[in-house]
């Protein structure tokens, strides 16, 4: 599925300071239910974000316009559970390119990579820091290089470099996916098959 | 392949490794591959769009499971979302040649059941599906896991998907199990040890007396498990338990490729010498029967203790309180009396042979509580047969228990089995995740033992004075 190319995002963030939020949160199993990879948005942390009678809920940061922008920073362990891509396609889908953690669930960060959004693990004194100036200004200002594998609080200069394999790292930067790199070596595969 | 000391997951992944990019992943092969309805749609609609097929149909199994009602099963499904991904299921595998046990197919369950019971899932096989439960088949020596939609796609039209090789992590449990502890609470066990990200990045293996002596039910039920602590997968390795399992079901290799196959199966474990990146230690002695008393499976607790309080929990204070208020509770409340509305069992955790005998030895001879709403629901077609052929039938329906027909239910509520808001559900599958089992939930993981003693008594209750 192809997706758009990631170089450098400067963008205001959204800040979610919880622990473990896992992927029943981001997308509900009930929302699992289309064929195709579109409109997940809308249902993106259904639970969190509307009440029962389907009325947003002020006290979550989605429904503060004092907080937007591209880029989703979360507590620990951010997107534990379920294996659903549904909940990378929400987040994609609701106009996040970039998730920032100090630690992401292997599953989900494997599925944001695949449909172009970047996991940005950063270490828990530089994730406290962004949380800290988010409070101190809602639109403050983040910057993540991809090339460069940084991000940069505008406001303070504050850096920490963040880390990505070479193959996944190009594949962003070109909007390539797995997919394309798999075809072109199938008769190697089906070598590998043959001897087993 | 060198003489030096290798671990079983180092055997199995390393003999799958097609090629190694340099910085980057292993493109990594593929030997059985389980679809089922709600996330192989968008794979293959990603296959219509690049107009590309599946190149090895015969490497693929689809089965339904996720969405599919516990009742009435030979109707038409009534949701027509869900209907539409079953139709998509059917019509997708006849166009490209998988094998399809649908709604009604006497093949018919959870993938992670029937996967096993008809000997699709092998020792040393490489085995993956859109559901993190895969970890499931890791019981029988393989290396399974749970993978996206994405690599659904890759799966199907490569046989290959990338992957980053984990690092190695061995969980030992020795010694013997108290009375009423079973799989389940071993695994809760670990989980509340090690919290729901202390295996994240890692692939595990279970050893030690306690899972050498543990039948492949309940192996299952521990590797299926592994995912909730954050690991890629769990794994075992396969010995005489594991081969007297396989031999003689539908799919598993007969005759002279039994033997040639079963040659190979033995020289499926970790070498004296071989070391991990971690290992760790339990004894079996320290472990009662579990139950969680928040939102997450780290968040377990021998049934007789009391919640901890936030100070003793590692990581936000602010997470565990949201945690605690959801599910009503209070730091040092004991769980034990606390009041159950619903009780589940069942799920590719739980919905095994074994989890029924366990559940109807304590109710057997005995009624369900008048105001628990209990949902019974058998992992397959197959363990549905036994249950009735076992007289376990019998035991529930004198019991005032109902069995249902095999599917995912009420583990994570797309069907029709949600429970409501605000009621409490003890339930035998995987997840307490907030609203995990209906918008609202409130769900407390324990064993099928503890399950059917809340099913009885109607609240929170320690299943060993049954025992």
């Amino acid at each position: 599925m192809a997706y758009d190319s990631f170089s450098v995002l400067k963008s205001s963030a959204v800040p979610m300071p919880i622990e473990n939020v896992d992927t029943d949160q981001i997308i509900p199993a009930r929302f699992l239910k289309a064929t195709e990879r579109k409109g997940f948005g809308d249902n993106l942390f259904r639970d969190w974000r509307y009440d029962k009678n389907d009325q947003p809920k002020q006290d979550f940061v989605l429904n503060n316009p004092t907080y937007s922008g591209k880029i989703l920073v979360g507590g620990k362990n951010f997107g534990s559970g379920s294996s659903r891509e549904h909940a990378a396609w929400a987040i994609y889908d609701y106009g996040f390119r970039c998730v920032v953690s100090s630690f992401f669930a292997d599953i989900f960060r494997g599925n944001a990579i695949n449909v172009g959004i970047l996991p940005v693990q950063v270490s828990p004194e530089f994730l406290h820091e962004i949380f800290t100036a988010i409070e101190k200004d809602s639109k403050t200002e983040l910057v993540v290089d991809l090339p460069a594998q940084t991000i940069t609080i505008s406001a303070t200069g504050a850096s920490e470099s963040f880390a990505i394999n070479g193959y996944k790292k190009h594949n962003l930067l070109n909007g390539f996916d797995d997919i394309d790199y798999l075809q072109a070596m199938k008769s190697e595969i089906a070598d590998f098959a043959s001897k087993r | 392949m060198s003489n030096s000391p290798t671990t079983l997951f180092d055997k199995v992944w390393d003999s799958h490794v097609v090629r190694k990019i340099e910085d980057g992943p292993d493109v990594f092969f593929i030997d059985r591959h389980f679809i089922h309805e709600v996330t192989s749609p968008v794979a293959f609609l990603g296959l219509e769009e690049r107009g590309i097929g599946v190149m090895y149909p015969e490497r693929t199994f689809a089965t339904a499971d996720h969405n599919t009602p516990t009742i009435n099963q030979h109707l038409p499904v009534e949701d027509p979302l869900s209907a539409n991904q079953l139709q998509q299921l059917a019509t997708n595998s006849a166009k490209y040649g998988i094998s399809h046990w649908g709604l009604g197919d006497p093949k018919n369950g959870i993938v992670h059941v029937v996967g096993p019971e008809n000997g699709i899932t092998l020792p040393g096989f490489t085995i993956v599906c859109g559901d993190s439960h895969t970890s499931t088949h890791g019981a029988f020596g393989a290396i399974a896991f749970g993978i996206g939609t994405s690599e659904v796609e890759m799966v199907l039209s490569s046989q290959c998907i990338m992957q980053p090789k984990p690092k190695k992590m061995c969980i030992n449990v020795n010694g013997q199990l108290g009375k009423g502890v079973t799989p389940k609470d071993v695994a809760l066990y670990i989980i509340s040890k090690l919290s729901t990200s202390g295996a994240t990045g890692y692939f595990v293996e279970y050893a030690g007396d306690v899972f050498e002596n543990m039948s492949m039910e309940g192996r299952m039920t521990v590797c299926n498990l592994s995912i909730e602590m954050g690991a890629r997968g769990g794994m075992i390795a396969p010995d005489q338990t594991t081969f007297d399992y396989i031999q003689g079901r539908p799919l598993a290799p007969k005759g002279a490729d039994w033997d040639t196959q079963l040659a190979y199966w033995k020289t499926l474990k970790t070498d004296e010498g071989a070391s991990f990146d971690e290992e760790i230690n339990f004894a079996a002695a320290d472990i009662e029967p579990m139950i969680t008393y928040g939102t997450n499976p780290g968040m377990g607790m021998g049934i007789s203790k009391h919640i901890p309080k936030a100070s003793n929990v590692e990581g936000g204070v602010a997470t565990y309180a949201k945690s605690l208020d959801y599910m009503g509770f209070s730091e040092d409340d004991s769980m034990i009396g606390k009041q159950v509305d619903y009780v589940f069992i069942g799920s590719c955790t739980n919905g095994r042979i074994e989890d029924f005998r366990a559940f109807a030895s304590i109710v057997k001879g005995r009624k369900k509580a008048d105001h628990v709403t209990a949902w019974v629901v058998p992992g397959s077609h197959i363990v549905e047969a036994q249950i009735k052929e076992e007289g376990i039938l019998d035991i529930l329906t004198e019991a005032g228990f109902v069995l249902r027909q095999p599917g995912c239910s009420a583990c994570l509520a797309m069907n029709d089995d949600k429970i409501p808001a605000g009621k409490y559900a003890v339930s035998t599958s995987n997840r307490n995740f907030e609203g995990r089992q209906g918008p609202g939930s409130r769900t407390l993981l324990a064993s099928p033992l503890v399950a059917a003693a809340a099913a009885i008594t109607g609240v929170v209750t320690d299943p060993r004075q049954f025992l």
